[in-house]
C-alpha cells in the first residue's frame, strides 16, 4: 500500500516537473561533463524544485546551442572564439563568461628516464617530430616514443594549441583511445611521454616540470594550477545570455560558492576559489 | 482437416521466404547506404565549408596542395620562395589572431570595420597567408584566393597522411590505413593457422576422447572472451613482452596486434576445422589403413584433402574476425598513421580508425564521409577475401 502511494506520488511528481518550464539546461564540454552532472546532482538534492539536464557534445556544440537559443548555459573548455563572438552579435545577444574550475595536464615519462624539465619549445619539437631522442634534451642516448590521445579528444585540441602552437603532432605518434591507456603504456615504455589530466597523475609515472618562458620550470600541481604559475592548465567556462541570468544565477552562485567549489576538487580538477 | 494443413504449411512457407527477402534487401541497403555516404566524399574539398584562403595580390603563387599548405602552417615550410613564389617571409593569419592584431575601435563595436581591416592587413603585408571565413571578405576584397584541390580517388586511396582534422586541411591519405590492416590480419593468419590447424588436427585425430572433451569446451570458451578483455590482456602482458623479447623501443607493434589477433581467431578456426575433419567418412579412413597407409599418411593424404573446403571456411571466419576487430587492435597496435616497414613498428588499421574517430566526427562532414569510404574499402577487401578462397575451395573439391 505505502509503495501504491509512493509510485503514485512520484508518478504525479514526474508529471509536475514535466508540465513546468523551469528545467534548465546545460550543454557543451565533454570536459566540463562529469564536474557539471555532479554539481547538478548535488544543487537539486538540496534545493526542492530545482530541475537541470546536463548534456554533452564538445564545447563547439554547446556554443552552437547558445547561439541557437538550445540551451540555458553553455560549457567550454576554450575560451569563445572571435566567430562565435561575431555570431552572438550579429542578433544582438549579450552573453556572459564564467569560469567555473580549471583543468591541467600534466606531462608524463616513464620512471627510469633522468629528465625532468622541460620548455615549451623542447615540448614542440618532441611532439611535433622534430626532436627524437632523449639525448637532444639532456637525456640518455634513447628514442623517444610520443603517446598523444586520439584526434576526437578535447585534450588533444587543448595541447595541441596551448603546447604546440596549433601545429600538428608527428605522423608516427601512438594514439591511445583513453587516458588511463595513457599513464598504463608510459609506464612499461622506456622512452616513452605523453599527457593526462592532473587527476590521473600517478606514482607509476614521472612528471615533468615545464616552462614557458624558459626560466622558471614548475611541477604540475593543483596548487600551481590555482595560482596560475603552472603554465599548462586551462581555465573552464560557463557561457550564458544576459537576458537568462535570472533563471541562471541561483546555479552559478552554488558552484561558486564553498560547497561547489569543493565538489570541482573531487571531481579531479582544479578549484579557483 | 487436410486443408487447414496444407494452409498452414504455405504460411509457413511464406514466413520463410520473406525472412530471406527481408535478410537480403537489409544487407543491400546497408551495402548501398555504406557506398553512398562513402563515395560522396569524392568531388568534396578537404576544407571547411566557407572558408577561404588568400594571398597578396602579388604573389605569384596561385596554387597549393593539401600537403604544402600543412607544412605552411606547421611552419616546415616558412618562406614563399620554396613554393616558387618571391623571397618573402610566409605570415599566417587566422581569425583568432584579429583580436591581437585590430583593436576594438579598429574593429568595431560590432565588428562591422573587420572585413575592411583584414584587406588592408593584407594589402601591408606582402608574405601574408589568410585564413578566414567568408562572412568576412570586404566587397573589394583584394587579396588572391588559392585553389585548393578536390579529394579524388587517388589522393585519397595514396595519400600517406592521414590528419582528419588538421586545419585549414584535412589530411585524407589512407594508404597506411589499408597498409596496416593488411599488414596485421596477415600477421594474426600466419600466427593462427599453424597452431590452429595443428591443435584440430590433435582434436579430431589423434587425442582421446578424455582430453578432447577437457581441450573442446577451453577452445569454446576461448571464442566467448569479450574483444575488450583481450585489449587488456594484450596491453598489460603481451605489449611488455614482446618489448623485451625483441628489445624494441616501444611494444606497441604490429606484432603485438598479431598475436592477439590471432589468438582471437584461433577458437573458430580450430572448432570449424575440427568440425570439417570430423565429417570424414569412417570408410574412407578405414580403406586407407586397409591399404596399408600409416595413421598420419591417412590423415594427410585423406582426412585433410576430404576436410579441405570446410577448413578454408574456418580460416575465411578467422579471417574475418581478424581484419574487422577494433577494440583489441586499438589498444595494442599503438595507432601511429604511418606505413610500417616492420611488424616490430606500430601501426594504424582502418577498424580501429572508425572506432576511435567515428564518434566525435560531425554528422554529413568531411570527416564522416572519410570514414564511410573506410568503411566501403574494408567491405571491399572482405570480399576479396571470400572470392578468393571460394575459387580456391572449389578448384580443390574432392
Amino acid at each position: 500500500m505505502k509503495s501504491l502511494k509512493l509510485i503514485i506520488a512520484l508518478f504525479l511528481s514526474g508529471m509536475v516537473s514535466f508540465g513546468t518550464q523551469g528545467q534548465l539546461k546545460i550543454k557543451g564540454s565533454d570536459t566540463v561533463l562529469p564536474l557539471s552532472q555532479k554539481e547538478a546532482e548535488k544543487y537539486m538534492a538540496s534545493h526542492k524544485g530545482a530541475n537541470i539536464s546536463v548534456s554533452g557534445g564538445g564545447s563547439g556544440v554547446g556554443i552552437t546551442a547558445l547561439i541557437d537559443n538550445n540551451t540555458d548555459i553553455a560549457m567550454s573548455s576554450r575560451s569563445m572564439k572571435m566567430e562565435e563572438k561575431m555570431k552572438l552579435n550579429d542578433t544582438k545577444r549579450a552573453f556572459k563568461e564564467v569560469m567555473i574550475a580549471k583543468d591541467a595536464l600534466a606531462v608524463i615519462v616513464n620512471k627510469s628516464n633522468p629528465v625532468s624539465k622541460l620548455t615549451r619549445q623542447q615540448l614542440e619539437d618532441i611532439f611535433t617530430g622534430k626532436i627524437t631522442n632523449w639525448k637532444e634534451v639532456g637525456g640518455p642516448d634513447l628514442k623517444i616514443i610520443v603517446y598523444t590521445r586520439e584526434s576526437s579528444s578535447g585534450t588533444y585540441e587543448f595541447f595541441k594549441e596551448h603546447v604546440m602552437m596549433k601545429k600538428n603532432y608527428a605522423a608516427d605518434a601512438l594514439a591511445k583511445p583513453a587516458t588511463g591507456d595513457i599513464v598504463q603504456s608510459v609506464s612499461q615504455t622506456k622512452g616513452a611521454i605523453g599527457y593526462v589530466g592532473l587527476a590521473y597523475l600517478s606514482k607509476t609515472v614521472n612528471s615533468i616540470a615545464v616552462s614557458f618562458d624558459g626560466k622558471t620550470f614548475e611541477k604540475p600541481s593543483f596548487k600551481g594550477a590555482k595560482t596560475g604559475t603552472y603554465p599548462v592548465s586551462r581555465p573552464l567556462f560557463y557561457y550564458y545570455l544576459v537576458s537568462k541570468e535570472k533563471e541562471v544565477k541561483p546555479f552559478l552562485d552554488y558552484i561558486l560558492s564553498k560547497e561547489g567549489q569543493k565538489i570541482v576538487d573531487e571531481v579531479g580538477y582544479v578549484s579557483i576559489k | 482437416m487436410r486443408r487447414t494443413r496444407k494452409i498452414i504449411e504455405k504460411i509457413v512457407e511464406g514466413i520463410f521466404a520473406l525472412s530471406g527477402a527481408i535478410t537480403s534487401i537489409t544487407v543491400l541497403l546497408i551495402i548501398v547506404f555504406l557506398f553512398q555516404e562513402g563515395l560522396s566524399i569524392f568531388n568534396q574539398k578537404p576544407v571547411e565549408e566557407n572558408s577561404i584562403l588568400a594571398v597578396h595580390p602579388n604573389n605569384p603563387v596561385s596554387k597549393l596542395s593539401g600537403l604544402q599548405i600543412k607544412d605552411i602552417f606547421d611552419q616546415k615550410i616558412t618562406n614563399w620562395k620554396e613554393l616558387g613564389g618571391n623571397n618573402d617571409t610566409i605570415k599566417l593569419f587566422r581569425l583568432d589572431e584579429a583580436g591581437s592584431l585590430f583593436n576594438e575601435e579598429q574593429m568595431g563595436s560590432n565588428f562591422e570595420r573587420l572585413p575592411h581591416c583584414i584587406d588592408s592587413y593584407l594589402v601591408k603585408t606582402p608574405g601574408i597567408l589568410l585564413f578566414f571565413n567568408n562572412r568576412y571578405i570586404s566587397k573589394d576584397f583584394r587579396g588572391k584566393k588559392i585553389e585548393i584541390e578536390n579529394v579524388n580517388p587517388y589522393s585519397f586511396l595514396l595519400g600517406k597522411q592521414w590528419f582528419p582534422t588538421a586545419q585549414p586541411v584535412a589530411q585524407l591519405g589512407v594508404l597506411p590505413l589499408i597498409l596496416g590492416t593488411i599488414w596485421v590480419t596477415l600477421g594474426a593468419i600466419l600466427f593462427a593457422l599453424p597452431f590452429g590447424l595443428a591443435t584440430a588436427i590433435f582434436m579430431a585425430e589423434i587425442a582421446n576422447h578424455r582430453i578432447r572433451n577437457i581441450l573442446k569446451p577451453v577452445v569454446e570458451l576461448l571464442a566467448g572472451i569479450p574483444s575488450v578483455v583481450y585489449g587488456f590482456f594484450g596491453l598489460i602482458i603481451i605489449v611488455p613482452a614482446v618489448q623485451k623479447v625483441f628489445n624494441l623501443p616501444v611494444g606497441e607493434s604490429g606484432l603485438a596486434g598479431s598475436i592477439v589477433l590471432g589468438i582471437m581467431a584461433l577458437p573458430t578456426i580450430i572448432t570449424i576445422s575440427e568440425d570439417a575433419l570430423r565429417t570424414t567418412p569412417r570408410a574412407l579412413k578405414e580403406a586407407s589403413l586397409a591399404l596399408g597407409a600409416t595413421h598420419w599418411q591417412t590423415i594427410r593424404r585423406v582426412v585433410l584433402p576430404f576436410a579441405s573446403s570446410g577448413i578454408t571456411a574456418g580460416i575465411i571466419l578467422g579471417i574475418g574476425r581478424a581484419i574487422g576487430e577494433t577494440m583489441a587492435v586499438l589498444m595494442v597496435t599503438g595507432n601511429a598513421a604511418v606505413i610500417p616497414h616492420s611488424y616490430f613498428e606500430p601501426l594504424r588499421t582502418i577498424p580501429a580508425t572508425i572506432a576511435a574517430e567515428l564518434g566525435e566526427a560531425a554528422y554529413g562532414g568531411l570527416h564522416f564521409k572519410a570514414l564511410f569510404a573506410l568503411g566501403c574499402i574494408l567491405f571491399i577487401m572482405t570480399f576479396i577475401v571470400n572470392l578468393v578462397f571460394q575459387f580456391i575451395a572449389k578448384k580443390k573439391k574432392y
